[in-house]
């Protein structure tokens, strides 16, 4: 009795055999999808092989320098990312300091407080405010938050804080630190619906212990169901991030387009996402656009960076499941 | 309804219906990735008959049902050894979907697909090309699967409108539009209540002399009801396998015995 | 009850009254915007706006007709190349994908995903503006569709992994093929999610600005033709709100009403097309 020993999804090499299943249909759906899959592949590639070549001069001619310096000169053709750079950080770092707290704290109050239909409700409306296009925020921006930053919170803030050097010095109502209070207001929905479900998948049996224990309602919230979400809760804090980095329009229109470093968040300054956008059209020579295109680089490496490590820990989150942090 | 409806259904037309062994494992072992599932199964299933697979939990009967149909090749990473023959041909070498159409499955829960009762029934007919009127086949498989009755006010309503036993007997309707030659069903009644398990017993008492009909089930009442053969399975291996009132009265292994007598479960 | 469990009990409420609060404010801050929005927006909206060109700066009327038609062209466009595209990469990503590469094509699409959508635009601006010396919708109408394809790709193929694979055995067992399954059984399952994901895809890539910004840029009359940089909504509002004339400002408005109610429909369909599906299905 021969005893024969097959692959159980047999495939016979040779290129009579391919020819044979090609016939049948499925190798055919299986080599286009494929091609259509491996677009995705080339477009990242070539993203990153465009990115680097059409900065090639302006890599060849600043080296490291480009990211230290902070000269910006076309006339004559200084160029340095440490403003824009400054600029994309401050912003993004003011934003997270306002979005963080009351993003966490809307969580809290919809995972664990708001009865169900409230809770859904609230968070359909917020996961809107996530469509919201960009340029949107930023034409309600210009003519809404400028004016009120220029005319009751900055003066208020140089009254009371102003012995702060972030505080210090003529306001505008444009600037670093009306470009945070936009980016908080972009990422807040991003925070709020990813650390909710975070606070959602910590088990009942968690709370209910602490609640035992004889804590109050906000003890075992905060002391033991945030510190088990924790990495879910990082992880949209780092996406949220990521968003803020790259974030362009409403940003552009409200920062003041001044590519100097300054201390005071009254004052103008620029990101690496503004100045593409609105020199990019106008720049003349091959530097001056090269040195653009760098900036576009570095941006698309910091956000990937962040991106990666955001995915991460969501990642980590819904692996971990039960187990012990 | 004849088969001329149907494209060419191979060498079965034509040959002697009893004893003759229509589906055969020979020497049958099968592996998930390293671990073997499946050692060294032999055994021949005849036509027009009942054979139930019987075993505990995990023993491999479910595993070595859907070697019969290659649909066991859905899973990544598994390995057969040995051959199992349709009508002495080895369904390696034949074309899968021909072979599942002259071997049909249906499986534990039912999963009639997102679409209309006609539709369901009628999806095998048109996937295999179907010539002649597709209404009189869908009416057909619904009275061997003893529906009609019940759906024919309501044939184009969703499949899933149905309750659990209508879904099941839709499924069988499905699988037996096709004409199939064996219809092998992995224990088709362990969702179901005690009424619609009777009603599809029934039925395959019916059913087995168009077709051969194997049968894993966890209920070892229900194989000492309907079936002709049983076969005990325990850890991947057939321990026994003989005509059914021989291994409920007088099984020849004291496993068996065990299993029988619900010393273990 | 000692003073420490009194003030453990206040600051217990304290702080919970305070997350309730931040969420008011979350939610506050949507129905401030399109409040907001709908009021200056609903002033300027008339029927000039949706049917005329724009005036030079200076003159007062005008509209933003080729505005309107132009963001429908690129996004035409894009929706032409990303959503086949999107689409045909998350079935092999989901049906036919081995280990390593449909691992590496994920991470690919994540990655492309988190890309600002200016570096999208640059790149579009050397793969198409560059060669052909020009601006153009296509060039516009590729960048939206880079974006758009691998948010297709991602949503496509998580509703395809949802379909129980009982589903496609039912079918493999009545001896269809396996594209034959995917097609008339896997597909046909998942088609609400898919295209729910769809929906909210081309939503997305019509707020877009920055990748517009030096692809199509702008045209302040109609746009000719496919290879012409032309008018969309998103730049017009960009440009109209920084600039210093009040009749511009009147006009984004309008146009920045046009664009989110847009928006927000086709989101609040798909939303609805998605929650109705899962409750039809057992």
């Amino acid at each position: 009795m021969a005893t024969s020993s097959v692959l159980a999804a047999p495939s016979p090499t040779g290129a009579r055999a391919f020819l044979k299943r090609l016939r049948s249909g499925d190798e055919v759906a299986r080599l286009i999808t494929l091609a259509f899959a491996t677009s995705i592949l080339l477009v990242t590639v070539g993203l990153l092989y465009e990115l680097w070549i059409g900065s090639a001069l302006a890599r060849q001619r600043f080296g490291f320098g480009f990211l230290t310096s902070s000269a910006w000169d076309p006339v004559s053709e200084r160029f340095g990312a440490l403003p824009f750079i400054y600029g994309t950080v401050v912003t993004s770092a003011v934003a997270l300091i306002i979005a963080v707290p009351l993003g966490l704290g809307a969580a809290i109050f919809l995972a664990e407080l708001a009865p169900p239909r409230v809770s859904s409700t609230f968070t359909f409306f917020i996961e809107l405010l996530a469509a919201v296009p960009s340029v949107i925020y930023g034409l309600l921006a210009i003519f809404t938050l400028v004016p009120l930053m220029r005319t009751v919170v900055e003066p208020f803030l140089s009254r009371t804080l102003g012995f702060l050097p972030i505080f210090k010095g003529a306001f505008y109502g444009v600037g670093y630190l009306t470009g945070g209070v936009i980016l908080a207001i972009m990422t807040l929905p991003f925070i709020i619906s990813i650390s909710r479900e975070a606070l959602l998948e910590v088990p009942t049996e968690q709370r209910e212990a602490a609640l035992a224990l004889g804590a109050t309602r906000w003890e075992s919230t905060w002391q033991v169901v945030v510190p088990y979400a924790r990495l879910g809760i990082f992880g949209s804090i780092f996406l949220a991030l990521a968003r803020a980095l790259g974030e362009t329009m409403a940003v552009t229109m409200v920062i003041g387009n001044d590519p100097s470093i300054r201390a005071s968040l009254f004052a103008p300054g620029y990101t690496i996402a503004a100045i593409i956008a609105n020199e990019f059209t106008e720049a003349t020579g091959e530097i001056y656009l090269d040195a653009l295109v760098g900036l576009g680089l570095v941006l698309f490496l910091l956000t990937i960076v962040i991106n990666a490590v955001a995915r991460l820990l969501i990642i980590a989150t819904t692996r971990r499941g039960s187990t012990n942090p | 309804m004849s088969t001329a409806n149907l494209p060419s259904a191979g060498s079965a037309a034509g040959k002697p219906v009893g004893q003759h062994g229509k589906l055969k494992a020979v020497h049958l072992s099968f592996y998930y990735g390293t671990y073997q599932a499946l050692h060294d199964i032999s055994l021949e299933v005849p036509a027009n008959r009942i054979t139930a697979l019987i075993g505990p939990s995990g023993c491999g009967k479910s595993t070595f049902l859907r070697t019969l149909n290659r649909i066991s090749e859905t899973i990544r990473n598994t390995r057969v050894e040995g051959e199992v023959l349709l009508d002495d041909e080895n369904v390696m070498k034949v074309d899968v979907t021909a072979l599942r159409r002259r071997v049909g499955m249906v499986f534990q829960k039912s999963n009639p697909f997102p679409k209309s009762i006609f539709e369901n029934v009628a999806y095998g007919l048109k996937v295999n090309g179907h010539r002649g009127s597709l209404a009189d086949a869908v009416e057909h498989s619904l009275k061997r699967a003893a529906l009609w009755d019940e759906v024919k006010d309501k044939l184009h309503k969703s499949a899933y409108a149905l309750s659990g036993g209508q879904q099941q007997r839709l499924c069988i309707a499905r699988a037996l539009a096709v004409d199939p030659e064996v219809l092998l069903l992995d224990e088709p009644c362990s969702a179901l209540d005690p009424i619609a398990t009777a009603k599809i017993e029934d039925l395959l008492f019916v059913l087995k002399e168009q077709c051969t009909i194997v049968i894993v089930t966890h209920n070892m009442q229900q194989a000492a009801r309907v079936a002709d053969r049983t076969g005990f399975f325990l850890l991947g291996k057939l321990i026994e396998y003989n005509t059914t009132e021989i291994i409920f009265k007088t099984p020849a292994r004291q496993e068996t015995e065990d299993y029988i007598t619900g010393r273990f479960g | 009850m000692t003073l420490r469990n009194r003030w453990r009990k206040t600051l217990s409420y304290m702080m919970l009254s305070l997350t309730g609060v931040c969420a008011v404010l979350a939610v506050a801050v949507l129905f401030l915007i399109l409040g907001y929005l709908f009021y200056n927006g609903w002033r300027s909206l008339d029927w000039d706006f949706l049917t005329k060109l724009p005036k030079p700066p200076g003159e007062r009327g005008g509209g933003m007709a080729n505005a309107i038609v132009g963001s429908l062209q690129i996004i035409f466009l894009a929706t032409l190349i990303g959503l086949p595209v999107g689409f045909m990469a998350g079935v092999y990503l989901s049906e036919f994908g081995g280990k390593t590469f449909a691992f590496l094509i994920r991470y690919m699409a994540d990655l492309l995903n988190g890309v600002p959508s200016i570096v999208i635009g640059i790149f579009a601006w050397t793969v198409v503006v560059v060669p052909l010396h020009h601006f153009s919708a296509l060039a516009g109408g590729l960048a939206l569709s880079l974006i758009l394809i691998p948010v297709t790709a991602r949503s496509t193929e998580q509703f395809l992994n949802s379909v129980p694979q009982t589903l496609r055995e039912g079918a493999l067992a009545l001896g269809a093929s396996k594209w034959r399954t995917i097609a008339t059984v896997v597909v046909p399952a998942a088609y609400r999610g898919i295209a729910t994901g769809m929906i909210l895809g081309v939503a997305r890539i019509a707020g877009e600005t920055a990748p517009l910004l030096f692809t199509s840029l702008n045209n302040q009359f109609w746009s000719t033709g496919f290879d012409q940089p032309t008018a969309s909504l998103p730049v017009m509002v960009f440009t109209h709100a920084i600039a210093p004339y009040d009749d511009w400002h009147r006009q984004a408005w309008a146009a920045g009403l046009v664009l989110l109610l847009g928006v927000l429909v086709a989101n609040i369909a798909a939303r609805l097309i998605l929650s109705r599906g899962i409750s039809v299905q057992r």
